[in-house]
């Protein structure tokens, strides 16, 4: 844990200093002839709170992306926890403790919020395809049954209580991301990648979002990656900005220096505002 | 806890375990409990009514669910079509014999032994998925059809080739099952265990897995589910239930013809888990009865009408053949129109408004 914001909940008051949890180097990526990331360098921190902004088509998804797995950087490393992981397929990625929602909903339509849920306990859960079917004996309904208690605080924290045995995919949009949302945290991870947690939300639902990732930061411990296009949430909830456009990174830093950078008033102004 | 009341509206569970039963309350646990009592003991209180005819239907049932349940595994619940599931089935078939005569092992563990090598087999023919998915992995199940369907001609140590290979009857340590009545208790009993096994797997571990591979396949793997391992360990859980169903299926009939497992079989299959409801346990079940009723029905409306003025009109004597195999094609055609997610979700449909009856709103 970094530190405890004092006063109003969520005001970054310095950036946490752990050890660097996650790491790129030089990570470039090509479609055919479309460079969509260019030798972007950053490191993370444990317990930081950490935000990519950019213009439409900068190449924060693509750098997300990348780091959990979906697509294999053309050049550069990505470390995460020390260890090399350009190469690692996703779900072993999980396994490390890296888990992410997308910008898009991704939710497994057909199941109930609560499976959905306990989909992300899959690397933590031990029975299989030989012990699940004996259920009563042999421990699979014990451990289950735990790991149903320990998703049911996760549906606590989230506040989605009262849609837990609902079909994911007759939700409500909001109510969806934050599902999303349970999903990622049932994996426990070190590391959260959170693509556009706020996209299409209201004020309210927003607020809602930002508190409970202040709370996954602060609380749960874990570090967070967060695309974000609401510039007032970025600004109010990270610890640090990275800000990227055209594939490279123009800046990085706290939130206000950011803001306040001559080529990031440029990226998002146009040239005039320079 | 549900008390006296049949459907209880309001059913308030106050334990993590009462919330995760297979059954939705005690009265449809009960019913069903039930229900497999009353057809255990109907062979034997009403053994007019349930004659040898009857058994064998239950028996064809019996062994086809299996069989369908496998299919609707890997079908249904993992979201791979395969068109190749007749020889799986056909596979523990020969395996079952096979494995009997060679070794001298019972027969009632050469059932769950045939199984388990259909599995190794379906494993083989599920490597592809581990790369292609969609039709072209359908057509890569066909080849699976082609392959092995040459492989039971060619095979004759195995299969006996072109004379079959005959079955050893069903026994039990020393005692041996001759009747269809008393091979009824015994596909029952399997029955029983396989879909008990397979709704169990649908709620723990891997059955979640299935289902995410299915939903959204990108989302599993950054889950941390492992893509490969889990369409290609489909296949395998999908011919085990195969194999089983295929070897009660000798045991049975006493004889297996290479011929039986042709695409047609598996178009069939497709059928019965169409009808029943993709991505449901019970589902296998009713469309399977409802795949072997099919044909009798249109048998006894088929002598109920002949000679009569329709029969004429139509000339069916003649075409009463075709009458049959057109009715499994209107079947599902009707199905896929107007039940895309079959009987199974009727059923639920029923049990929603007898919950809420005579007060529908």
């Amino acid at each position: 844990m970094g530190n405890v914001a004092d006063g109003l909940p969520g005001a970054p008051s310095g950036v946490p200093q752990g050890d660097v949890l996650m790491e790129a180097v030089d990570v470039s990526l090509a479609f055919g002839g479309v460079r969509a990331l260019s030798q972007v360098s950053f490191q993370v921190r444990r317990g930081e709170l950490f935000s990519i902004i950019g213009p439409n088509g900068a190449g924060k998804t693509s750098m997300v992306n990348c780091i959990s797995g979906r697509y294999s950087p053309t050049e550069g490393r990505i470390l995460f926890k020390g260890r090399d992981i350009t190469r690692l397929r996703p779900s072993a990625r999980a396994e490390l403790g890296l888990g992410r929602t997308f910008q898009n909903l991704a939710l497994f339509g057909h199941m109930t919020v609560l499976d959905n849920i306990m989909v992300g306990r899959h690397n933590q859960l031990r029975n299989n395809f030989l012990t699940g079917p004996l259920y009563w004996f042999g421990g699979a309904r014990r451990e289950e049954l735990e790991h149903r208690r320990q998703v049911e605080e996760i549906i606590d924290f989230l506040e989605i209580q009262h849609v837990r045995k609902a079909v994911a995919g007759t939700l409500a949009y909001g109510l969806r991301k934050r599902v999303e949302l349970a999903r990622a945290v049932a994996l426990k991870p070190d590391l959260m990648l959170l693509d556009e947690p706020m996209a299409g939300m209201n004020l309210e639902e927003k607020e809602d979002m930002a508190r409970f990732i202040i709370d996954l930061n602060e609380e749960w411990g874990m570090t967070v990656i967060m695309i974000e296009h609401d510039m007032g949430v970025v600004m109010d909830i990270s610890h640090r900005v990275m800000v990227l456009d055209f594939g490279r990174k123009i800046a990085e830093g706290g939130p206000e220096d950011v803001m306040a950078h001559p080529r990031v008033r440029q990226a998002y102004l146009g040239e005039e505002a320079a | 806890m549900a008390g006296a009341t049949m459907r209880p509206c309001g059913d308030f569970r106050t334990s993590y375990r009462a919330d995760t039963t297979i059954f939705d309350d005690r009265f449809s646990r009960n019913s069903v409990i039930v229900g497999i009592v009353l057809l255990a003991l109907a062979p034997i209180v009403l053994p007019e009514v349930f004659d040898a005819y009857w058994m064998n239907m239950f028996i064809q049932i019996g062994y086809l669910s299996i069989a369908a349940l496998g299919l609707n595994i890997l079908v249904g619940f993992t979201g791979q079509i395969s068109i190749g599931h007749a020889v799986f089935f056909g596979f523990g078939a020969f395996a079952s014999p096979f494995i009997n005569s060679n070794t001298g092992i019972p027969v009632v563990l050469c059932v769950p032994l045939a199984g388990v090598m259909t599995a190794a087999v379906g494993l083989l023919f599920g490597v592809p998925a581990a790369r292609i998915k969609g039709l072209y992995l359908a057509i890569a199940t066909l080849a699976a059809q082609f392959i092995l369907e040459d492989f039971f001609s060619r095979a004759e140590g195995f299969t006996g080739g072109v004379h079959g290979a005959t079955a050893n009857p069903m026994s039990f340590f020393g005692y041996d099952i001759y009747t269809d009545r008393e091979y009824f208790y015994v596909v029952l009993v399997f029955v029983i265990v396989m879909f008990l096994g397979a709704t169990n797997m649908m709620r723990t571990r891997d059955g979640r897995a299935f289902v995410a591979v299915r939903d959204h396949y990108l989302s599993a793997e950054i889950m941390g589910v492992n893509l490969t391992k889990y369409r290609v360990m489909s296949f395998g859980v999908s011919s085990f239930y195969a194999g089983v169903g295929g070897a009660l299926y000798a045991h049975y009939l006493g004889f297996v013809s290479i011929e039986a497992f042709n695409i047609l079989f598996s178009i069939q299959f497709l059928g019965m888990i169409i009808i029943g409801g993709l991505g449901s346990v019970m589902g296998s079940l009713m469309g399977t009865a409802f795949m072997v009723f099919l044909p009798e029905a249109m048998d006894a409306l088929s002598r109920a009408v002949a000679g009569g003025w329709l029969d004429r009109a139509l000339n069916l004597q003649s075409g009463i053949n075709n009458l049959r195999e057109m009715a499994i094609g209107a079947a599902i055609v009707l199905f896929l129109i107007f039940e895309p997610d079959g009987l199974a979700h009727r059923w639920r449909q029923i049990k929603a408004y007898w919950k809420l009856y005579p007060f529908s709103y």
